[in-house]
This record gives structure tokens, C-alpha cells and sequence, in this order.
């Protein structure tokens, strides 16, 4: 500050504190923080896929759509920074309807069966379609037939399981800094390749470390020697590894 | 170079042209191109040659003269008059030199009072067709640069942001943008690291659009200007054309624009001798349609995928690199040096009252002359299709229009008297968009329609939004369904139902708008998917009952 008097004016460029709605609960917020965080801080839930903790959002699942009063747009909780006066709206008929045909779509793009799945019971794709009432598929099914790398030692990727939420890619790239996975093709061929399109066990830079596997929402990412519903997953070493990372 | 030593490359230009009796212009832009008219145009100078009157005859090879459909195009301008030539062939050239000093070859004569070139009115594509866009003299001589002079030595920046602002120009990209509120945010965010930048969306994908393509295969050199009145304007110093690789003419000639523009001192460091610098790049888009949207652009340009991210931050605040980029596309570019030249009060004189100035149309289909128009916002639909385009050929009946693209919708008879404007063709369920006009007449089946623009969307969709990637396959499959006549009327709910989610709560505006073509045509021609359902009788009977009371035909 350059003035020797502060004066509300001079002070409206660094306030940092906002004071915002989310459904119908005054809360207040740091100006940087996005939707998502705020609500969880205040014990309100939004349903979430593609985000995770301690990775950068992408707002690419769809599934935490809320709705800003005064907008008819729709804005992704995970990448959508709060504002004064803002007046968030998390549930309605309208998100809770959206949710649920996202979520069908999932369940129709790719094999998720999850009788056979080695992630039965502790799969987050699962539990989304159960908390949001999920009890039949009206959409036809696509099931595209896709091949299973099990070229890598310890792990294994099931492309049928697969959502393309790319947290995989992004704690590969964002926090194991070897960038092991991305994405190829376009639309509905998306598929997650390894280094460029080779099989996960030849891929030179992967260093094993599991982290992908262990973010991994789905079935998609195993560890191998797992038999169905035996995949217990363990993400979350990734908040603490974020914070111990910035904090040292 | 100094401004005053432009002017005098203009004067000395202006005079070797008006030293020549004839001046014969050749259409080389793609369409004419490819019906080698560059072969013409050498062998009419070499004819020109042999007959020993080569100092009194100046043959050139000129821009796009708009009516693709009967190419390749000559126009001959000789003491005043002017002579349009259509199909010219190998064979014709002898009896062109010929006419030359006789009478008009009638066989060949393309009259230039003919609704087609009478009722356009050019700003965009004032030059096309008329100057030689590989020769940047040819620009200076109609008055090019002239308005960057004038930006650069009697404007602010803020005083060319505030001209562009009342001259009520919006973004001719699609959405209509008001250019001006764009180029103010943008001037209005601080620098990153000190820097901002320009870029020119170029990546036109739109299927049967070809208006940007013909504006920078026929004059480069006016977008290169627009854009460096924008970088003044806004305070950027670096640029970038943003060109999809299947343009190669275009590419070549704008590669040559920037060379010569840098030569001249009109682009570079110091432009003009003045402290303002601007240096440009190009870069080529690889194919996706979807690096049109902006985001996807930014990210493409940085080298990544070319994916959405989710707006805001809007580019104007966090674009390149996270700098402030103003993003615009070409025909909005090539409306900037004009505006500036004659002022805002004469670009806000045209049009109507929320869309102003032109607007650049390619014609395609199932109309008599295919090609490229300009004509001014508010003109009516009628007037384009039957009066411009001349009409349905082999004496079919209009249809419908599709305007927009994949974005956009199928406009249908009943709005032929409606005014062109952006709020009119969205109210009547399509969008303004780039400029695409594809007619369909009687023969079209509009389920057909709806099919392949889904099609389109669903190759297209970059896959990152589960809406998009999944919903467009799944509305593809059920429209494929229906086409085959194994649909039944749940079939169509979904879909329905599909549009709304896609269109609701996709990322970017390629999903949001993916599902147009379909509700456009559920609009107006419901009565086509309902004939092809299995079970579509007892709702076709009551919609019967209801005809003409919601529009439907």
C-alpha cells in the first residue's frame, strides 16, 4: 500500500474476503477459492467425479453442475471461483436430473457391469449412481469392444472400466512429474494411452509408483492379483502429499 | 518507411495503372483456381505479348469476384468501362485478347447489373476481385494502410477502441460479440509480464462456408492492417494467425502478405517509423474443428491439446500464456481498417439497429449462383435466396435454409421475409453464425439433415465432457435409427430429451450447440421424423389437426 490512510476505495482492490449463498446458508470465503471448496467447508455436499483433491480441477464430468441465480447457464463447482453476493443453488430438480443422465451416459458409454468388476463395493462411479437414485439404464448400451493392457508387472488397464475423468494423466503429470498418460483420439474413441500409444509395461518413464492406479475412480486402473471386488484403493495419500509438497 | 513515403508508393502505383488502356483481371482464388485460371492468365499474357501490346495491357491475377459458380471469372476494365467474362476456358483467350479494341464477346458476357453484383454492398470484400493480393502495392494503391497511418498518428488507443465501440460492430465469428466491449476489456487488463496478444480466428470449419477463405486468398493484407489497429488498440505487441492447414492458397498468401508487410515497415518493430511495434506468426491448425472455440484455440497455439477449458477466465483476461489475447475472427478483422478510415457514423449508417454494417454470405447448395456475397444486415431472406442467389435451379422449390453450421438450424419458408439480423435468425431457431448458407430445396429430407450435422458433431466433439462425447454418439445412433424407419416415438422423446441435456450442460459451445440442427428441424419439420417412426401415425394425425397453429407446414 502506497497510501498512508487506507480508505474503502483504495482498500476495494485487495479485499480478499467474500461473503456468498449456497443454498440458502450465508457463508463467507477467500476470493480465490472455487465453489466446490467453499460448499465443503460448510458441510454441504456436491457431487463430484472428475475432481480430486490435490490435483488441478478440469470441469470436464459435468457431474457438479450447480446453477448461480441471475445465470441460466449451468457452472462446474470445481472450477467456478466464488464472488460477493454470489447465490449458488446445488440442488434442484433440474441438476438432479442432469446428474443422473451424465451418469447414465457412463454406464452406457463403456462396459460397467459391476458383478464382475474387481472394484465392486469401493468404486466411485458405483456409489455416484447409487446416491443419485440410479436403478435402471434407459439409454441403449454401447459397449465398445476394448482390449485390456496387462502388459505392466503390478498394474493393469482395463479400458471397458474407464471413465476419461484423466486423473490419471494429470497426478502423473502433476505430481509424479513423469507424464506417463494422456489422452488419444477424439469424441467417443478417446481412449487414455500410454506414452505415445504403447503398451503401459514398455512405457520407459513409468517409475511404478501407483499413484494413478490408487486415484483411479473405477475399475479402469488395478493392481493385478485382484479378484472381483478385492481392489481396495487408497487415495488418500494425494491431499497430504499435495500439502506436505507446498508447506516444504 | 514514413507515412509520407506510402503515399507516395500509392500515387506512383495509381499512375502505372491508369497508364494502361486495359486492365484484365483473372480470377486465381480457390474456386476459379481450380478450373486453372492461372493457366489462362498466362496464356492471355502471352497472347498479349505476341500481339505487341503488352505496354497498353496490364494482366493480373485478382481475388475472389464472388460468383464460384460461374468460373473461372475475367473482368476486363478498359477507359471507363467494365466487362465481366464467366467460364473462360483455354480456347476462349484469343477471341478475349481479340475483343479487347472490338465489341464484348456476348457468348461469354456476364452482365454486371444482374441482381447478383447490384444488390451486394461491399465492405469486406471491396478489394476482392480488384486488386492483386499478392502484391502489397496494389493494397497501398486503393487506400491500404491508410487507416493504420491514421491510428497510429491522429488516434489513442482508447480513441480507436471508442470508434470501433459506436460503430456498433460485432464479432463476425458467429456469436456476435460487440467487438468493441472486447477490445476495451482487453485494453482494460494489465499486461502479464508485459504482454498481451492479438490472435485471428482463422480456423473456419463450418461445412459449405468458405467467406473467410476467400477474404484472405484475396486480401490478405486487410486483415494483417485490422489486426494491427487491434494490437495498437489494445496494447499487444505479438499476434498470431490461427489458419486450418487444409487452406494452403491462403496460407501461401498470407505468409507472402507478412514478408512484404514486415519489408515495407507496416508490420515489425517501429512500425511506420512510429514507437508502436507488431510482429505476427502463423500457425496452422491440424484438422479439429473444435480449436475454432476459443479456448481450444489458445491451447492449440500453446502446443496442447486442442481442448476447451471451461470460461470464465475469458481469454481477454487470461488467454495465451495467461495473458490478456484478444481473439477475433477474419471478417471481423477485415471490417476494422474501413471503420477507422471513414469513421463509426458511416459503418453504424448501415444496417439495422443492433447489427450493423454487412455481413459476407457463401451461398451453397441448391441455389443458381453459388458463390460469395455481402450484403447489409437486415436484408431479407427472400432477397438473398431468390433475388442474389437466383433462386432454386431446375425449377424446384425452396425448402428450407441452413445457416450456421453445425451450431446452427434449418430456417424454413415462413421466415423469407424475415430480416437478416442476429436476434431475427436466432429467434427463428438458428444462429447468425460464420456465414454458411447451404438452401435445400423440396428433395431434402430434413431427418437427413439433422443426421449428418450430428455426425459432424459427434467426430468432432474433442471428447473431454462426458455430454458431449457420449450424448452425441447416442443422438447419432437414434437418428440413424429413425432414418431407417426403425424408430418408435420413445426413440424420439429420448432424443429430445438428449438435446436438452447436451445442450444444457456441455463445456463448450460446440456441445452446447451440437444439438440446433435437430431442434430445428423437430421445429419446423416434426412432421419428417414422425412420418419415418413405427409408431408415428396417431401423433402425425394430431399435429394434422394442429397445422398452421404453431408454424408447422
Amino acid at each position: 500500500m502506497t497510501t498512508m490512510t487506507a480508505s474503502p476505495s483504495s482498500a476495494a482492490h485487495d479485499i480478499q474476503v467474500v461473503t456468498l449463498k449456497i443454498d440458502d446458508q450465508e457463508v463467507s470465503a477467500s476470493r480465490n477459492q472455487t465453489i466446490l471448496q467453499v460448499a465443503a467447508e460448510n458441510q454441504i455436499e456436491i457431487p463430484t467425479l472428475c475432481f480430486m483433491p490435490g490435483l488441478k480441477p478440469m470441469g470436464s464430468c459435468r457431474i457438479c453442475l450447480v446453477e448461480l441465480a441471475g445465470s441460466p447457464r449451468l457452472f462446474a463447482a470445481c472450477v467456478t471461483r466464488v464472488s460477493e453476493g454470489m447465490t449458488v443453488i446445488t440442488d434442484s430438480p433440474r441438476l438432479r436430473k442432469y446428474r443422473k443422465q451424465i451418469v447414465e451416459l457412463l454406464f452406457v458409454e463403456r462396459n460397467h457391469v459391476c458383478s464382475v468388476c474387481v472394484s465392486n463395493g469401493r468404486c466411485e462411479l458405483q456409489a455416484l449412481a447409487v446416491k443419485l437414485g440410479i436403478t435402471h439404464i434407459t439409454q441403449p448400451y454401447r459397449y465398445d469392444k476394448m482390449v485390456v493392457d496387462s502388459s505392466h508387472d503390478l498394474f493393469r488397464l482395463d479400458h471397458n472400466r474407464c471413465v476419461l475423468c484423466t486423473r490419471c494423466v494429470r497426478v502423473c503429470d502433476q505430481i509424479e512429474g513423469a507424464h506417463v498418460w494422456d489422452v488419444a483420439g477424439r469424441g467417443i474413441d478417446c481412449r487414455i494411452t500410454a506414452d505415445l500409444n504403447l503398451p503401459w509395461g514398455d512405457s520407459d518413464v513409468c517409475t511404478s509408483c501407483g499413484k494413478c492406479v490408487h486415484i483411479c475412480p473405477t475399475g479402469a486402473l488395478t493392481e493385478k492379483g485382484t479378484a472381483v471386488a478385492e481392489m481396495r484403493k487408497q487415495p488418500d495419500f494425494l491431499p497430504y502429499l499435495t500439502i506436505m509438497r507446498e508447506n516444504h | 518507411m514514413t507515412p509520407e513515403e506510402l503515399g507516395k508508393l500509392a500515387a506512383k502505383e495509381q499512375k502505372a495503372r491508369s497508364a494502361c488502356k486495359h486492365r484484365v483481371n483473372v480470377c486465381c482464388a480457390a474456386g476459379c483456381a481450380s478450373m486453372n485460371s492461372d493457366k489462362i492468365k498466362d496464356d492471355l499474357q502471352s497472347a498479349i505479348k505476341e500481339k505487341g501490346i503488352a505496354d497498353q495491357v496490364q494482366v493480373r491475377s485478382v481475388g475472389c469476384m464472388g460468383l464460384c459458380a460461374a468460373g473461372p471469372l475475367v473482368s476486363i476494365e478498359s477507359e471507363g468501362k467494365s466487362v465481366m467474362y464467366k467460364g473462360v476456358t483455354d480456347g476462349d483467350v484469343s477471341e478475349v485478347v481479340e475483343s479487347l479494341e472490338g465489341k464484348p464477346i456476348e457468348r461469354l458476357n456476364l452482365p454486371t447489373d444482374m441482381p447478383f453484383f447490384a444488390r451486394q454492398e461491399k465492405i469486406v470484400l471491396e478489394n476482392c476481385g480488384v486488386i492483386d493480393p499478392e502484391r502489397i502495392e496494389d493494397y497501398i494503391a486503393v487506400g491500404g494502410y491508410a487507416a493504420l497511418i491514421k491510428a497510429l498518428t491522429e488516434m489513442t488507443p482508447a480513441g480507436v477502441v471508442g470508434e470501433i465501440t459506436r460503430s456498433g460492430l460485432r464479432g463476425r465469428g458467429g456469436a456476435g460479440y460487440p467487438t468493441g466491449l472486447k477490445w476495451g476489456t482487453v485494453a482494460k487488463s494489465p499486461a502479464r509480464e508485459g504482454r498481451k496478444y492479438i490472435v485471428c480466428n482463422a480456423d473456419e470449419g463450418d461445412p459449405g462456408a468458405f467467406m473467410d477463405r476467400s477474404v484472405l486468398e484475396s486480401d490478405p493484407h486487410r486483415v494483417l492492417e485490422g489486426m494491427a489497429i487491434a494490437a495498437y488498440a489494445v496494447g499487444a505487441t505479438h499476434g498470431f494467425l490461427y489458419v486450418r492447414a487444409e487452406y494452403p492458397l491462403a496460407i501461401k498468401r498470407l505468409k507472402r502478405a507478412i514478408s512484404q508487410a514486415q519489408k515495407i515497415g507496416v508490420l515489425g518493430a517501429n512500425i511506420l517509423s512510429t514507437t508502436f511495434s507488431f510482429n505476427l506468426e502463423i500457425r496452422l491448425g491440424a484438422g479439429a474443428f473444435v480449436c475454432g472455440e476459443e479456448t481450444a484455440l489458445i491451447a492449440s497455439i500453446e502446443g496442447n491439446r486442442g481442448q476447451p477449458r471451461p470460461r470464465p477466465p475469458y481469454p481477454a483476461e487470461f488467454g495465451l500464456w495467461g495473458c490478456p489475447t484478444l481473439i477475433n475472427n477474419v471478417e471481423t478483422f477485415a471490417n476494422i481498417a474501413p471503420i477507422v478510415d471513414r469513421g463509426f457514423r458511416w459503418f453504424a449508417s448501415i444496417g439495422t439497429d443492433k447489427s450493423k454494417g454487412t455481413k459476407v454470405f457463401a451461398l451453397a447448395g441448391k441455389i443458381e449462383n453459388t458463390g460469395l456475397v455481402e450484403v447489409p444486415m437486415g436484408i431479407k431472406l427472400r432477397d438473398i435466396i431468390e433475388d442474389i442467389g437466383g433462386g432454386i435451379p431446375d425449377g424446384g422449390k425452396f425448402k428450407a435454409v441452413q445457416t450456421g453450421g453445425p451450431s446452427g438450424g434449418c430456417i424454413p419458408k415462413q421466415y423469407m421475409d424475415m430480416p437478416i439480423d442476429y436476434e431475427s435468425v436466432k429467434e427463428a431457431g438458428s444462429i447468425m453464425g460464420s456465414g454458411g448458407m447451404i438452401v435445400m430445396d423440396e428433395s431434402s429430407s430434413m431427418v437427413d439433415v439433422a443426421k449428418y450435422f450430428m455426425e459432424f458433431c459427434k467426430s468432432e466433439s474433442c471428447g473431454k465432457c462426458v455430454p458431449c462425447r457420449v450424448g452425441t454418439a447416442q443422438m447419432y445412433d437414434l437418428l440413424e435409427k429413425i432414418h431407417k424407419g426403425e424408430g418408435a416415438s420413445d426413440d424420439l422423446a429420448m432424443l429430445e430429451s438428449l438435446c436438452e441435456l447436451v445442450s444444457q450442460t456441455s463445456l463448450c459451445g460446440l456441445g452446447q450447440t451440437a444439438p440446433n440442427p435437430v431442434l430445428s428441424t423437430l421445429r419446423y419439420f416434426r412432421h419428417e421424423y414422425l412420418e419415418l417412426l413405427r409408431d408415428g401415425q396417431k401423433e402425425l394425425a394430431a399435429a394434422g389437426a394442429d397445422k398452421g397453429k404453431d408454424g408447422a407446414v
